[in-house]
């Protein structure tokens, strides 16, 4: 299928861009406690690691949270001793000597704190990304086993999503927002105790915020998901028009219609503008209310915190304390109003890669006969298939001699594939037998199996490498005129020397640089220099002129 | 990424008005610890409950200064960036339109449509967030240092004496994180392209026994990209533990050495506690600046690709300012000689040949004898490299290329249509095309019949692609919108291959009486679709191995001969 020229749509990924986590809208999973579970099993061989990160991220934080307390009784003591001097009190003085002590014991508590906060993320990437590892390498390994039932039934772009873009979302889940719960739940908690412990007069007038910016903000969220939506909408029209253009190039050239591209692109590409402006300004402005309300909440605690110091209901100290715990207070917040959203999206992803690893696998191999070297008999007995419930194929027999050419023709939807599929053991069969030289096909090893045939299918599938890397794709040890003659028996060798760089043209990932007839020739340039018993070609010339076909038979 | 940057010049006031405002915003923000201690210092201590009221007064108006500032720029960013986005839209868009073909073959459509479409907006979002948040980071850290300075000069050198600490580790850590990021995504990138060709090569992966080398293959990206990975996170793991010590021991200090200027009078409690708010809003700055760097690594590898595009010169010249207008209907090939650069051999040589007005010239040739090639020369898809072609009597490289493609009517092997209804996609061909005259290229074209059926008829919708057509049906429309433009030269590049053979005869006579005036060329596979022509030119390996009827031919023309055997049945021939 290299040639459909589908666009690369990044699947799931990031929502709205710009939007920020507030407006990302997990999707729900269909069994969260079971794939909750199955996950924690990829982190179980990493347990004694886990535990060390936990005690890490809650020491790192404990200590974290004492500090301002500390830091205010210093400043508490500051201020009485320079008061005390201020008044004229005899002998008053700042006790140095207590404040040094202070201040040294909150030095050493940072760098614990800061140590362990180190630790816990050192210890976590190793963490995050093996996981991550693990889980790839357990797809890796599915795909290899899964049968060809799966890959034609599934879109290309589906499975290659749950494996990039569902794995990255776990990964970076784990990477980042694990320890940012703990340590968010932790900080909550802590806070909590320390603002409580020095005034609830206070505690209330910093919580009150809370409800305030969640009603303030929604509203102005509903509207930021309207321009969202308008926004996401321009672009995916502005995307098609893109498309469109760029694959229909030579027809736009050839009818002059550059100029009408040109136009219309503008005309989406400015209400696109329009739309994203007005969704970015709205997004942009609800942080700064956040902080407004969390800065309206500041003052009142400065000049609450202020006559309550003035009628001696606090001190000094506590003031600084609980202004830094305000500040503190906000984050950890924001970030567990995410939690329920981040474990969802995750999970979510985390079944979606599951799902494919639960895929059924290919029937195992028994291989009790061993085809050394085919020499072409190929029969089919009674064979009966079908993709579905419903027999496509029903009793079959064919039979077919070594040095044969045998020509399969019907119509669309014949059939003609499906024999393919079958005798390359593609798919299973519903009954009846298929034999090699005499020999049941499904008693040897798929891969003695296929190395008998060489397959030129109808639809032409070149990687992203060179002409030459191409061709030696199915004999990696051929030599240069090896490759050559195999090139020239397919009648690909002289297109090939027109190429810009001859036999190392490095064809693009669409190898959309030589023509569908000429990547027909190389594939079959392929299959000959693989050099096998049984040659399959399905449908391998329709792009390729009949002279030509002739002559490669 | 700079040089796109550069672009927005364009909204320097807007660029300007949110520098000024996130300045605004900010000093409104360091104002607040200033007017804190007033509170202290000049309410606490002497019990002035009236004047901490009155304080806390102004402290709201400035907060909410602050407020409107900051709402205000985000009006400004994102007219900024969302304009910055499409500006660099169109001009990608623009530059792609004037594209020759060899261009779209050198970097591939589908990656130019992500260049068009993902990166840029990938780019997009970055710019948002530096005007967002990055823009803010030094005007933080440059109001909050003079705030300090003016609170107590002396005691500002703790800052000073912490900062080179602070960037110091910050560099060292981006200085040793930013090649691994830029590695990540590479690596990345990798895996991504080997699963896809393990996904899209499964059948020929399995069929050739490759299973366990791609098996390899994989692990190795999966793994490359996983050391990496850890590797960056590990050196990013250092960056807050770091940046948050720094600031604290910061705080540490401003406490110890404010207690000794408080204590020699040259300072006030209050003053104090402004100080270390100030502290803490620098080293915040600067934690929210170094969010950029985790996303400029992304963009600018999305940069990096936009560019390339930018920078990509159409080989092809727009010149010429001849008209077309010498003599109608004729198309001539001067010893033509066509080589992609740096190619051994040349697609196709010395070809020469001329056609006039009513006359049709047929073009027949093995896979990779270069026919496409040929045909894609007369609209000047491609330039020659040696030789000339002249359309109507003027060399087309003297001709503006509007005006050569004017005179043409160009059927693509692939039949291209467009998202519209059937009527529109005819009059692609003739902007102003009445309905009689789309309705008479439909029915020359024997596409009629099946427009009629559709339940739209002529305003039935094709969608994207034209993947509610059949091939043949699609091949018609394709062949109806060139015929509708009534060029002086039709090129039908292998046009009639899904037609049936009963369709493709009724088309050929139709097109007969509507080609009078002009030059047909048709590329074709069969022999069928060659017959009646005036003139084939027989194609070998880009050579020009015979030119004739199909009888002349037929008799010397030992290629021809061949091609005819492979298609027709002995009566058939004779």
């Amino acid at each position: 299928m290299t040639n459909q020229k589908q666009p690369v749509r990044p699947a799931g990924g990031p929502g709205h861009p710009g939007g920020g986590n507030m407006m990302m809208m997990g999707e729900k999973p269909k069994d969260f406690k079971g794939t909750f579970r199955r996950l924690l099993r990829y982190l179980r061989p990493r347990k004694q690691a886990l535990t060390a990160v936990l005690l890490a991220a809650i020491l790192s934080t404990v200590f974290m949270i004492a500090g301002p307390k500390i830091m205010g009784i210093a400043i508490t003591e500051l201020f009485e001793g320079a008061f005390a001097k201020f008044r004229g009190v005899p002998g008053a003085a700042i006790d140095f000597e207590r404040i040094g002590n202070i201040l040294l014991l909150l030095a050493g508590l940072y760098l614990v704190s800061s140590l362990f906060n180190y630790v816990q993320q050192y210890i976590m990437s190793g963490v995050a990304q093996k996981t991550v590892y693990d889980l790839r390498e357990d797809v890796n390994l599915k795909l290899e086993k899964l049968p060809l039932k799966y890959y034609d039934g599934k879109a290309k772009g589906e499975t290659l999503s749950r494996v990039t873009n569902d794995i990255d979302t776990i990964g970076s889940t784990l990477q980042q927002s694990v320890t940012q719960f703990i340590t968010s739940f932790v900080t909550i908690i802590g806070i909590l105790i320390m603002m409580l412990s020095i005034s609830p007069v206070l505690t209330l007038i910093s919580l009150v915020s809370l409800p305030v910016s969640i009603f303030a903000i929604r509203p102005i969220l509903k509207r930021s998901q309207k321009y969202f939506a308008d926004q996401q909408r321009t672009l995916g029209e502005l995307n098609g028009h893109i498309e469109e253009m760029y694959t229909g190039h030579p027809v736009v050239k050839a009818f002059g219609r550059e100029r009408r591209a040109v136009e219309q692109f503008d005309a989406v590409n400015e209400e696109l503008y329009e739309a994203g402006r007005k969704a970015q300004f709205i997004s942009g402005i609800i942080m700064p209310m956040m902080f407004f309300i969390g800065n309206i909440s500041y003052v009142l605690i400065s000049v609450v915190g202020g006559i309550l110091v003035t009628q001696r209901a606090i001190s000094i100290g506590d003031i600084q304390a609980f202004i830094t715990y305000t500040r503190q207070f906000t984050q950890p917040i924001t970030q567990t109003a995410n939690i329920a959203n981040v474990i969802q999206s995750t999970v979510a992803a985390a079944e979606r890669v599951f799902e494919l690893l639960d895929e059924q696998e290919e029937v195992a191999e028994v291989t009790t006969a061993r085809l050394e070297s085919a020499k072409g008999a190929v029969t089919f007995e009674h064979v009966d298939f079908g993709y579905g419930e419903e027999l496509l194929i029903r009793d079959m027999d064919i039979s077919v001699e070594p040095g044969q050419t045998v020509a399969i023709v019907g119509p669309t939807g014949a059939g003609k594939t499906t024999l393919i599929n079958l005798l390359m053991r593609f798919y299973e069969l519903n009954g009846g037998v298929i034999r090699i030289d005499g020999l049941d096909s499904r008693k040897m090893s798929r891969e003695d199996l296929r190395t008998t045939f060489g397959m030129v299918l109808q639809d032409t599938w070149l990687f992203n490498g060179t002409i030459r890397d191409n061709i030696v794709y199915g004999k990696p040890s051929a030599t240069e005129e090896e490759i050559i003659a195999a090139s020239s028996a397919a009648y690909a060798d002289h297109f090939i020397r027109t190429l810009p760089e001859g036999y190392d043209t490095v064809l693009n990932e669409e190898a959309s640089n030589i023509s569908q007839g000429q990547k027909q020739l190389l594939t079959i340039a392929r299959a000959i220099l693989a050099d096998p018993p049984i040659m399959i070609l399905d449908e391998a010339t329709s792009s390729v002129d009949t002279r030509t076909e002739i002559q490669i038979q | 990424m700079l040089k796109l940057l550069k672009r927005l010049g364009v909204y320097k006031t807007a660029v300007l008005a949110v520098v000024l405002l996130v300045f605004l915003q900010s000093m409104a923000d360091l104002y607040l610890p200033t007017l804190m201690a007033d509170i202290i210092d000049n309410g606490v201590v002497t019990g002035d409950t009236p004047y901490i009221w009155k304080i806390g007064g102004i402290m709201l108006g400035v907060t909410a200064l602050g407020a409107i500032a900051s709402v205000i720029a985000s009006y400004y960013s994102s007219k900024a960036a969302m304009g910055l986005g499409r500006d660099i839209r169109r001009s990608v868009f623009n530059h792609v339109e004037r594209f020759s073909l060899q261009e779209f073959d050198q970097v591939g459509t589908a990656s130019l449509i992500t260049r068009t479409t993902n990166d840029i907006t990938q780019v997009q979002q970055v710019v948002i967030m530096l005007l967002r948040m990055v823009v803010s980071a030094p005007i933080m850290f440059v109001g909050g240092l003079i705030m300090a300075v003016s609170k107590d000069a002396k005691l500002s050198l703790v800052i000073v004496v912490a900062m080179p600490f602070l960037v110091g580790a910050i560099l060292l850590i981006f200085w040793k994180g930013m090649p691994l990021f830029a590695e990540v995504q590479k690596r990345l990138d990798r895996l991504n392209l080997v699963l896809r060709e393990n996904l899209t090569g499964v059948r020929v992966i399995r069929a050739f026994n490759r299973e366990r080398e791609e098996k390899v293959r994989l692990n190795k990206a999966n793994r490359e990209l996983t050391d990496v990975s850890i590797r960056v996170n590990k050196v990013m793991a250092g960056m807050m533990p770091v940046m948050m010590l720094v600031m604290n021991l910061t705080v540490v200090g401003v406490i110890w050495f404010g207690g000794m200027r408080i204590d020699s009078g040259a300072m006030q409690i209050g003053d104090l506690m402004a100080f270390i708010q100030y502290v803490m809003q620098i080293m915040f700055a600067l934690v929210m600046a170094s969010v950029m760097f985790v996303m400029v690594p992304r963009a600018a590898v999305s940069a990096r690709r936009i560019n390339e595009v930018l920078e990509m010169e159409p080989t092809m010249q727009d010149e010429g300012v001849r008209k077309a207008d010498r003599e109608r209907g004729t198309l001539v090939f001067d010893r033509v000689t066509f080589r992609y650069p740096g190619a051994e051999e040349p697609v196709l040589s010395d070809v020469s040949f001329s056609a006039k007005a009513g006359e049709v010239t047929a073009i027949i040739g093995g896979t990779g004898s270069g026919k496409s090639t040929l045909v894609n020369l007369i609209p000047r898809f491609y330039d020659v490299s040696e030789g000339r072609i002249r359309v109507n009597g003027v060399e087309i490289s003297d001709m503006p290329q509007e005006e050569l493609r004017s005179k043409l009517g160009f059927v693509p092997q692939k039949a291209l249509l467009f998202t519209g209804s059937i009527a529109d996609n005819i009059r692609f061909g003739k902007e102003n095309a009445t309905i009689e005259e789309i309705e008479h290229a439909a029915r020359v074209a024997q596409a009629e019949e099946f427009i009629l059926g559709l339940p739209g008829k002529y305003e039935s919708i094709v969608e994207q692609g034209g993947s509610n057509l059949s091939g043949g049906q699609k091949q018609r429309l394709s062949i109806a919108r060139a015929l509708v433009r009534k060029p002086d030269i039709y090129v039908f590049d292998d046009s009639f291959s899904a037609l049936d053979f009963k369709t493709d005869a009724a088309l050929r006579k139709a097109l007969r009486s509507e080609t009078e005036q002009a030059t047909v060329m048709i590329v074709a596979q069969r022999v069928s679709t060659v017959l009646d022509a005036d003139r084939i030119i027989v194609l070998e390996d880009g050579k020009v191995a015979g030119v004739g009827t199909h009888d002349q031919l037929l008799e010397d023309n030992a290629v021809y001969r061949e091609i005819v055997e492979s298609q027709l049945s002995e009566e058939e021939i004779a």
